[in-house]
């Protein structure tokens, strides 16, 4: 079985400029969404406690959400949570209050207004401070990674493939977290772990791709294509396997996606959005990109040439 | 030609057997099991205990399995639940008679069901984290400022004391925050109490400062010393709160610093929160009284309590005096030592005004008994009697019939008796014990099925290359269980999510040499040296992907906490086996199927398919 035959060298490069305006447009979506809506960021960041109870009838909502309003717990939180029988509830912090106090003075506000007493099976509190530090954490370890990531392309490959690259996949993680802002889902710590997993997934992807344009470049055969040519060949040339790599990581994803059940359900849907904005961008964002940086031959072969370029 | 030499063959085989050997003890499975732990520090789990334990099983005709006694305790092996609860309230009823008093922990627990040959190679099971066993987490954090102001003011009555003993006027010490002041009306004056405070408290910097009229000295914690009691402060409270967790029958509680200031407490299986809490923000406390003298099988007499001292594991009464000398707060330190005679001792250090009434009272009391008292959950214990054989001060030594493990023990017990900062609990979660058995169905379903996905799909698409991947993959997972076993590092739904993701990315590296020896296969190259350079070609790739991969995973190590730690360390740790199982193992096993031919039409690796060539053209 052989999915691609393609007999030539697919001519990307030409569309180039429109994926740019594709890219950008998404972009300037998922900044305007985080703008507008922001990203609704779970208990470990907020501060505040989180209990998980299981209900063993389906339980109404609305009479616990008005419970807890009555009961001054102002801005919580009461879902479904993977089942109709599990329900989450989410209160903030309150000052003078400590987290014994919440969890169960919430807990008889929930058996009264629903009638029966539900089991508990989680809770979480989570004091003020942690939570600043946690994304004061989270900031630190994305530009970490950045830094890392450019400074080990630069030197491997060249400068140009290094912003490139970089560029290509913060404009995916943005794409990420503004799927989270538009639709609300709840960014949790596992879901900081599983962009920034993305990142660093995706950028393999961009490396796949420059490995084959150097190779490219310095392979004598192909001394009469243009850099445009060699890009669209380089892409051509592994596109099959990045097809069939991000499916098969997909596969797993999927996976945990249906059968991970709701704690890892944002985790998995976090990485979906990564892995299909991953192929596109590595392949179609940063290649172009590359090419606006005006990468060339003589970057990749000995310096010999580069002298005979000077005197022409 | 694409032969190993046997040695690569022979390490590859062993890595292998190695990962085997140490991921087996994850498919025994858990037996149920009862520790036996001691709760206080004062009691030891020994041989004696075993046989008393033992001895009572099978007086009852409860079978056990096996047992095993190591530094943490006893714990013996049951055949099921029922006979392990049976078991339990046996042995809590043989341990402790008394309900109140409690000199033992029965905790029940899972014990690995491995065979005992696997244990003494090390090979434990994976160890599992709080969301997939239940139980409690609290991240507790110490008040540093508090632990500074608490020494600064013992160190501020000190200083009063011995500025009148030595007749330096002075218009008052006082603690403002962190700096001491110390007021005179004279600057001749100042002077004389600077030397004495420079040679009694090195640890203080001096300042002169006027003010008004006043002569001002100003003294502060020198940076060095407020590190060493910061860190002080949490080494203690870690021993206080291990000695308290002890007393909740928790079979592996952990303890943990956690940055510079931060204490993780993680209770596994306990449900109780609010009594867990309770018994991690109390307060034990130590008090000095002097013993009461009684007739010989008289009655207490008045004004007196009665405690109880185990000697020789025997418990004894004694009587003391309602009136307290001395408590906790006066004590700064306690270290066994030995005394003149070089029998065990534990020696004693007050604060100055604890040393000052203690010289009263012992000068008072000569010959008489003096008794150190405990308190811990409301109920006192004598942990020493002594008598007093002179005067004495801010530095005595209790002796007795100590051993030197009885010391050590005292030592720590008279230095924990109190937290040494004042902590907050910032972090807290439960989680139920079903919840935890979700997690793992849930973590380990969506691993079981991405992995029968990609099996699938690999070899279906690449054939025998298919199932060479397929192998490699199952290799990387069977190593990165192992490695996780091995290095007995914790395990989280985020964990085994990020085994999942790890498996789905470790695929790549044998995608991209399949696609490399079908490429090399396209160009003509026959298949012993398609094999060969497309193995060679793709290796470079994969090392720069996985860099990348691994950059990712290590910032998210560094900077991580909590779930996201849990899901770097699996994540790395399976980049570095998937290396290891993509490149070598599937080698091997390729150079197992197809080195050895000498004539070699074609590969097994699906079809591929040549430009130009019409349609439709398959091979094998």
């Amino acid at each position: 079985m052989e999915f691609f035959r393609i007999h030539k060298d697919i001519p990307f490069m030409k569309r180039a400029l429109l994926f740019n305006v594709i890219s950008l447009i998404t972009f300037m979506l998922a900044v305007f969404f985080l703008f507008t809506r922001g990203l609704h960021l779970s208990v470990e960041f907020t501060g505040g406690t989180v209990m998980e109870v299981a209900y063993k009838e389906a339980p109404q909502l609305e009479p616990i959400r008005q419970a807890l309003d009555k009961a001054g717990y102002t801005d919580s939180l009461v879902q479904n949570f993977g089942t109709s029988l599990d329900v989450m509830i989410r209160v903030p912090n309150r000052a003078n209050e400590s987290s014994t106090q919440v969890s169960t003075s919430v807990m008889s506000l929930i058996s009264t207004a629903s009638g029966t007493k539900p089991e508990l099976r989680r809770t979480e509190f989570v004091g003020p401070q942690v939570g600043k530090e946690l994304a004061e954490d989270g900031a630190m370890a994305l530009l970490v990674v950045i830094c890392g990531i450019m400074l080990y392309l630069a030197i491997r490959f060249e400068w140009r493939f290094a912003v490139a690259a970089i560029i290509a996949n913060l404009h995916d993680v943005v794409i990420i977290l503004g799927f989270f802002a538009c639709f609300q889902w709840e960014f949790s710590l596992p879901v900081l772990a599983a962009v920034l997993a993305v990142l660093g997934y995706s950028v393999n992807e961009s490396v796949v791709v420059f490995d084959r344009v150097r190779e490219s470049f310095r392979n004598s055969r192909m001394r009469s294509f243009t850099v445009p040519q060699i890009l669209d060949h380089a892409i051509t040339s592994t596109i099959s396997r990045t097809i069939i790599t991000h499916g098969c990581t997909q596969m797993m994803v999927l996976s945990m996606l249906f059968f991970g059940g709701a704690t890892l359900h944002f985790f998995a849907l976090a990485l979906t959005i990564g892995i299909c904005f991953g192929i596109y961008s590595s392949v179609l964002v940063a290649s172009p990109l590359v090419m606006w940086l005006g990468v060339s031959r003589e970057q990749f072969v000995r310096p010999v040439v580069k002298k005979e370029e000077a005197v022409v | 030609m694409n032969r190993y030499p046997l040695w690569k063959n022979l390490s590859i085989l062993v890595v292998l057997i190695l990962g085997l050997l140490y991921t087996l003890p994850n498919f025994f499975g858990e037996v149920p099991a009862v520790q036996v732990s001691s709760s206080r520090s004062t009691v030891k789990v020994d041989s004696e205990v075993e046989t008393r334990v033992l001895g009572t099983l099978n007086t009852a005709k409860i079978p056990f399995t096996g047992t095993v006694r190591d530094e943490s305790g006893l714990r013996i092996r049951f055949a099921d639940d029922k006979t392990q609860l049976q078991a339990k309230d046996l042995i809590e009823k043989t341990l402790n008679p008394v309900p109140d008093d409690t000199s033992y922990v029965v905790a029940l627990n899972l014990l690995s069901a491995s065979p005992s040959w696997l244990s003494a190679l090390g090979a434990h099971p994976m160890y599992l984290g709080l969301d997939l066993r239940g139980g409690v987490h609290f991240l507790l954090q110490v008040d540093m400022k508090g632990a500074l102001t608490k020494q600064l003011d013992a160190t501020s009555s000190d200083l009063r004391t011995s500025l009148r003993e030595k007749k330096i006027y002075n218009s008052g010490v006082t603690r403002n925050d962190l700096t001491l002041n110390i007021r005179f009306s004279d600057a001749s004056m100042r002077d004389n109490a600077r030397n004495l405070v420079r040679d009694s408290h090195p640890e203080l910097t001096l300042a002169d400062r006027s003010e008004g009229s006043d002569f001002l000295l100003v003294a502060t914690l020198s940076p060095v010393e407020q590190t060493r009691i910061q860190e002080d402060a949490v080494k203690q409270n870690i021993i206080t709160l291990h000695n308290r967790v002890n007393e909740l029958g928790v079979a592996e509680p952990v303890i943990q610093q956690q940055g510079s200031d931060r204490i993780v407490v993680q209770l596994p299986g306990v449900q109780d929160v609010g009594k867990a809490k309770d018994l991690i923000g109390r307060t034990a406390t130590l008090e000095v009284r002097l013993g009461q003298e009684t007739e010989l099988g008289g009655a207490a007499p008045a004004n007196s309590d009665v405690f109880s001292e185990i000697r020789n594991g025997v418990s004894v009464p004694v009587y003391v005096k309602k009136q307290v000398i001395l408590t906790g707060d006066r004590f700064v330190g306690a270290t066994a030592s030995f005394d003149n005679n070089h029998n065990p001792a534990v020696s004693i250090k007050l604060d100055s005004a604890g040393g000052r009434i203690m010289r009263q009272v012992t000068r008072e009391n000569l010959k008489k008994l003096m008794a150190i008292i405990l308190f811990e959950k409301n109920k006192g214990e004598a942990i020493s009697v002594a008598t007093i054989q002179g005067e004495f001060g801010n530095q005595f030594e209790i002796t007795g019939q100590f051993s030197t493990e009885e010391t050590n023990r005292l030592a720590i017990l008279i230095r924990s008796g109190a937290l040494a900062a004042p902590m907050d609990i910032i972090e807290e979660r439960t989680i139920g014990p079903s919840l935890g058995a979700d997690n793992i169905k849930k973590g380990f379903d969506s691993t079981l099925w991405g992995f029968i996905a990609i099996a699938l799909f690999m070899c279906v698409y690449y054939r025998i290359f298919g199932v060479t991947s397929t192998l490699a993959l199952a290799a990387n997972l069977l190593l990165l269980v192992a490695v996780l076993s091995l290095l007995q590092a914790t395990l989280t739904l985020p964990g085994i999510a990020a085994i999942a993701l790890t498996l789905g990315m470790a695929i790549d590296s044998n995608v991209l040499i399949n696609e490399r020896i079908r490429e090399e296969l396209r160009n003509g190259v026959t298949p012993q040296a398609a094999i060969d350079t497309g193995y060679a070609r793709a290796f470079g790739t994969i090392l720069d992907s996985n860099v990348t991969t691994l950059i990712a995973g290590g910032a998210l190590l560094a900077f991580g906490s909590g779930p996201v730690r849990g899901f770097a360390i699996v994540h790395v740790l399976g980049i570095l086996t998937s290396m290891f199982s993509a490149i070598l193992v599937s080698r091997m096993i390729t150079n197992f199927v197809y080195g050895r031919r000498r004539k070699l039409d074609t590969l097994a690796i699906g079809q591929v398919w040549k430009p130009g060539v019409s349609a439709a053209v398959p091979k094998p």
